[in-house]
């Protein structure tokens, strides 16, 4: 599904990571992580201190909670309702098993954590979709959670930041999931006509439900390098319309090339940017 | 008719479409084309005109009656200039003080190279996003088909009726089970757990009306349908809480009700 994308070297070793970042030597027998780009084994440490992000530039999927550390300020995240967890509205087949066992991988109660907290200083709100949580399915919990973060940082007077990926609504809760949408398009409203700041991250895969809502809702959309973002299914699509579908079709590049995002930010850089943006819009 | 069968009965082009809703409901009526940034989009007719004396803009997803017309229309599966040809004719009716009535019947916003490459996602997403906040009311009738987010970007409404035997639905029947249950042949099973019969969606709260229809088609049936649009936006015109009102009635859905209390 996802495009081919062939990502520039590094020349040097500011390209790979920075001076700054630590020398890592591969112990014997450490674990590699094969990049579905330049198909060479990397060691896990080497990864994981370039926030496993690859040599060649292929961003690895992370865990909401693991994006956290890389994008607010130390000991500053406090997380809002995580308790939240989903029921089964529809006696959905299967549902309520499911939601058991990727609750245990997840070790998440839901797919999208929110809270407050300080990026380069400034406060905000923080929402992260959860891509080991049904892959980021939007069902009435995430909806709620997100239409809810909205609503606090519309009372509170801050920015929300929204790290989106999403498979689209969860078809599991059919109608309830679909209402998630409209709820949180409203709620993100409320938040713009108050003069707030929303700003967007798009990371691998954000599309269907989500796409259609508040991920291109923002007043700047930002997106990491390679990412699947569109609205129908690539597959579909090919069966739908029986075209080849074009190079790089609903990646990042292809909707920055089509006018739907502001700019793609590495890994690397999108506290600084994210810092920039946050400061220039509340007067730090 | 089971769930399915009713996807099906939906699907099968034997109900009246967009057009006849328009032909037998207003008078006076003169279709407006264009999105004013691409393109024309035959799949979805918008104009003005009256109901009763009352000077409306309707917007309808058509399918086509004919197979000629079916091919010019795609079928009633709009691409993103047709949700951007609605937004702008709602928003015309919101500067003239006009209330809006959509007629919803589509399988789906359109899977299509070019509909992605102009931004599906982020036209129905506007949508949404104004028509909350659009000062004038809304009531939306889904006539046939209500296929996911392309029903819902012509569906956030103060008002959601449906007709008895149409269908709304997050996702196709056939796509939930070959995604789910990696076989298609599942759809009947599919349909009947995913809540998408009119009455699944008056249980969850989801349109507030289910259309009886009895002479559907007919003079009476259409008669009857604009009496009650009629009264409906008699009311709704007169109240000054119009958009909290619709903030709250899709605020409600969802809403995890034993958690909702947690202090933040």
């Amino acid at each position: 599904m996802m495009a081919f994308i062939n990502f520039l070297k590094p020349k040097n070793q500011l390209e790979e990571g920075g001076r700054s970042a630590l020398a890592v030597h591969q112990d014997a027998g450490e674990p590699e992580k094969t990049c579905p780009n330049c198909h060479k084994d990397i060691p896990l440490s080497k990864l994981w201190a370039n926030q496993l992000v690859c040599p060649c530039g292929h961003h690895f999927r992370l865990k909401a909670r693991q994006r956290l550390p890389m994008l607010t300020d130390k000991n500053s995240f406090h997380e809002l309702f995580r308790s939240r967890r989903s029921s089964d509205p529809l006696q959905f087949p299967g549902y309520r098993e499911k939601l058991e066992t990727v609750r245990g991988i997840s070790g998440e109660n839901e797919a999208v954590i929110c809270g407050a907290a300080k990026i380069g200083g400034v406060s905000c709100c923080v929402f992260l979709m959860e891509p080991y949580f049904m892959m980021g399915s939007m069902g009435s919990v995430v909806g709620e959670k997100i239409a809810t973060l909205f609503e606090f940082a519309t009372a509170h007077r801050l920015p929300v930041i929204g790290y989106t990926v999403s498979g689209g609504a969860r078809m599991q809760e059919g109608l309830l999931s679909l209402m998630q949408m409209a709820k949180t398009s409203a709620a993100v409203k409320r938040h713009s006509d108050a003069g707030l700041l929303y700003i967007a991250v798009l990371t691998d895969p954000t599309t269907g439900g989500v796409t259609a809502s508040f991920a291109m809702e923002a007043d700047i959309i930002l997106a990491e390098p390679g990412a699947t973002v569109g609205f129908a299914g690539a597959r579909v699509i090919e069966q739908t319309t029986r075209k080849a579908l074009p190079r790089e079709f609903q990646t990042s590049e292809f909707v920055l090339e089509h006018g739907f995002i502001d700019s793609i930010v590495p890994r690397a850089s999108q506290k600084q940017v994210l810092t920039q943006l946050l400061k220039l819009h509340t007067g730090g | 008719m089971t769930p399915y069968e009713l996807v099906k009965s939906a699907r099968s082009g034997s109900r009246p479409t967009g057009l006849d809703y328009i032909a037998n409901i207003v008078t006076d009526f003169m279709e407006l084309h264009g999105d004013r940034r691409f393109a024309d989009d035959p799949a979805i007719v918008g104009g003005v005109g009256r109901l009763g004396d009352t000077p409306v803009t309707v917007i309808a997803i058509e399918k086509g009656r004919t197979a000629k017309e079916r091919a010019r229309r795609n079928s009633g599966s709009p691409n993103p200039e047709g949700y951007r040809k609605a937004l702008r004719l709602m928003k015309q009716a919101e500067k003239f003080g006009r209330p809006v009535i959509c007629f919803v019947d589509t399988a789906g916003a359109f899977c299509g190279i070019g509909a992605e490459e102009r931004g599906q996602g982020q036209a129905i997403a506007e949508n949404l996003l104004e028509m909350s906040t659009l000062c004038v009311p809304i009531i939306s009738v889904l006539v046939g088909e209500g296929g996911s987010g392309g029903a819902l970007a012509l569906a956030m409404a103060d008002r959601v009726w449906m007709l008895e035997n149409a269908v709304y639905s997050v996702i196709s029947p056939e796509g939930c089970a070959s995604i789910l249950w990696k076989d298609a042949a599942k759809a009947p099973e599919a349909a009947a757990s995913l809540g998408l019969t009119a009455a699944d969606a008056k249980a969850l709260g989801v349109i507030d009306k289910i259309l009886p229809e009895k002479d559907l088609g007919q003079t009476p049936f259409y008669e009857s349908l604009r009496r009650a649009l009629e009264a409906e936006l008699e009311g709704l015109s007169r109240d000054a809480e119009l958009l909290t009102k619709r903030y709250d009635r899709f605020r409600a859905m969802g809403a995890a009700e034993s958690l909702q209390k947690e202090t933040v």
